[in-house]
């Protein structure tokens, strides 16, 4: 039983990785504080999970966006994606 | 309805999620390593960053194979629920009529999907399909091979023909959820058929229209087999699909990196597009009847 | 009089829905000759020599036998984990639960193409290529949500009340759930048992990817044998009529099923 097929490489890992400890973060804080729909910005009203992946799922179009309007390093496209997943899980 | 809170109903649901994730997840994280790497066989392979997804974005024919897509999903969209829900009204609400309805509504559903293909091939081909040669012989040339028109016509009968069904017996389930009661109190209140459906059956039927509209929108965005048995996403480019153009990228051209990338980039947009349709439909008319 | 015109229109429908269906069964009493030779409404010379061809060659007839087998484990496999997760998402709160719920549906919106490469290898690790297990654990990926979705609707349809007064009359959780509920949504089950099965029946992709010989679907059968030999399309008819008779069968036994459970409750 090898998973050499997998094509693991290290970006893609640490991605993984961090993708999975937010999720598990969100889990313990949920169990700690249940967290209550509430009314933000956004149209609809949510709970934190909901905003999570609202703010991951627009991260991730940021970073599309930014590929194919522009020719500039996607490094520009990582800061832009962290203060709109703030802002949606401040503000949203 | 009050839920109970109880995280211990998570037991109930681990056997769902770790069959469910098996499947899924493992499929999903290898694609994504496929996305940035350029892979020549096995054990060698190069990690190329985002070049992928830049060339994926910028290929002009992808763009029409999804605008082409958008407009087929749309348009089934249009054709399909309407029709669906008329067609539930339509059917008999008990007695044989019913069960027999049912049988006849279910039966394009329980065919293969290749093989709905095949029919309509056998259907429509002008030497000898019964509807080739009558519309050979009302004296307009049929050849969905060779119009692009005519291909996307016999398409939308096709996909209508093969998925109205699925629709309608979802509105149907919707429509004999609605007590009785319901109908009697809108006659005395003298409400014409109009009203009574949009103020009572439509209403009603919010939840299985929308398992209908979600179902139809993944399945006929993903479309394959159909078209492409039918047409071979032919004449020219004209009904290549997404699912059909990413086949010809992965298995035609065995480009595994930007098909990888190309699937990623596909599964977002759908994502986005079911996750908001979810919303609309369980957000719309909140706090009606219930 | 406004009955009359209803049921008109609707026969009127069914009337073009089966007409595709009549003119492939029309091609399958006929040999290809006869097909090619001349157009006819029905069939003149009748033969059964395309269906007798199908139930000698093993390579036809195992195709359908395969497919039932596996078709029949997953809609088990997924009846039997999807029941009590509904209970859970109809009854209970928890942590994640929207969020799973929607994740579960996501699962039918990956396009099959590239990730069946990663499938076939994840399989073959587990070394269960071309077994009927393998397709029925992987038609599990999108027929576990679909139940647990269907089935959630079933069981809110169900009051809370006639839970709270099983447990204070002492019932244990199995013991409701097998004796009390289950029952109570019985026609709900037949309702989610035939869209398994019907998903799992028509699916070609995955199937094909996942077989060789010994579990290979009926529907990958006939792409492999016409592209082999030409076209005949007499046979191509008979064995896609064959393809429809299991899922014919199917509904004429839960029809009644269907119709109660289709009255049941919202779905």
């Amino acid at each position: 039983m090898t998973l050499e097929w997998m094509a693991w490489t290290l970006p893609t890992a640490a991605f993984f990785l961090t993708i999975f400890c937010m999720l598990v973060c969100m889990t313990i804080w949920q169990m700690a504080s249940p967290s209550i729909p509430r009314r933000g910005f956004l149209p609809i009203s949510t709970t934190r999970g909901d905003r999570l992946f609202i703010g991951l799922l627009g991260s991730a179009y940021i970073h599309l966006a930014w590929l194919g309007f522009t020719d500039l390093s996607i490094w520009i496209a990582f800061p832009i994606a962290i203060v709109w997943m703030i802002v949606v899980m401040r503000f949203g | 309805m009050d839920k109970w809170e109880n995280n211990r109903a998570w037991f109930l649901v681990l056997p769902v999620f770790f069959i469910v994730a098996f499947s899924a997840i493992i499929p999903l994280m290898t694609v994504v390593n496929y996305s940035v790497q350029d892979i020549f066989g096995p054990g060698q392979r190069v990690f190329v960053g985002t070049e992928w997804f830049e060339e994926v974005l910028g290929d002009k024919r992808l763009h029409d194979a999804l605008w082409r897509q958008f407009l087929f999903s749309g348009l089934v969209l249009l054709i399909e629920i309407p029709l669906g829900v008329v067609i539930a009204l339509l059917m008999p609400k008990k007695g044989w009529g019913a069960s027999a309805s049912l049988v006849i509504l279910a039966l394009p559903l329980l065919i293969p999907w290749n093989v709905i293909g095949t029919i309509w091939i056998i259907f429509t081909r002008p030497d000898i399909g019964l509807l080739g040669a009558a519309i050979n012989t009302m004296g307009i040339a049929f050849d969905h091979t060779a119009s692009p028109i005519q291909a996307w016509i016999t398409l939308m009968f096709m996909e209508v023909w093969h998925w109205t069904p699925l629709v309608a017996l979802l509105a149907y389930a919707g429509l004999q959820a609605i007590p009785e009661a319901y109908y009697q109190a809108a006659k005395i209140d003298g409400a014409s058929a109009w009203s009574t459906f949009k103020y009572i059956q439509l209403p009603k039927m919010r939840g299985v229209l929308t398992i209908a509209v979600l179902l139809r929108f993944m399945d006929s965005f993903l479309i394959y087999a159909e078209p492409f048995v039918l047409t071979g996403g032919g004449p020219g480019n004209t009904t290549t699909f997404l699912s059909i153009y990413l086949v010809k990228i992965a298995v035609g051209q065995f480009d595994l990196g930007p098909a990888a990338a190309f699937s990623l980039i596909y599964f977002l947009i759908v994502l986005l597009f079911s996750w908001l349709f979810y919303q609309a439909l369980q957000n719309v008319g909140k706090g009606d009847v219930k | 009089m406004k009955i009359r015109k209803r049921t008109i229109a609707l026969l009127i429908y069914f009337f073009l829905l089966m007409l595709p269906i009549y003119w492939m069964l029309n091609m399958s009493f006929r040999s290809n000759a006869d097909i090619l030779g001349y157009f006819a409404l029905y069939p003149k010379d009748i033969t059964f020599a395309n269906y007798m061809r199908i139930f000698t060659d093993k390579a036809w007839y195992s195709g359908y036998l395969n497919s039932m087998i596996y078709v029949t484990i997953n809609t088990l496999i997924s009846l039997s984990l999807a029941l009590p997760a509904a209970y859970a998402f109809s009854r209970y709160h928890f942590v994640g639960d929207g969020q799973i719920f929607f994740w579960l549906l996501t699962n039918r919106m990956a396009p099959a193409a590239v990730f069946l490469l990663p499938f076939f290898q994840l399989y073959s690790t587990f070394g269960l290529i071309d077994t009927h297990i393998a397709v029925a654990l992987a038609h599990c990926l999108f027929n576990v949500p679909l139940a647990v979705w269907i089935l959630e609707g079933f069981m809110s349809g169900v009051p809370k009340e006639i839970d709270e007064t099983a447990y204070l009359d002492g019932y244990s959780f199995p013991r409701f759930f097998i004796r009390v509920f289950l029952p109570l949504i019985r026609s709900g089950v037949g309702v989610t048992a035939f869209f398994c099965f019907m998903f799992s029946w028509v699916e070609l992709l995955i199937a094909r990817t996942l077989t060789t010989t010994n579990a290979k679907p009926i529907a990958a059968t006939m792409t492999r044998t016409v592209s082999a030999g030409g076209l005949d399309w007499g046979l191509l008819a008979a064995a896609g009529v064959l393809t429809i008779v299991p899922g014919a069968l199917v509904i004429w036994f839960v029809r009644n099923h269907m119709a109660k459970g289709f009255a049941l409750g919202r779905v």
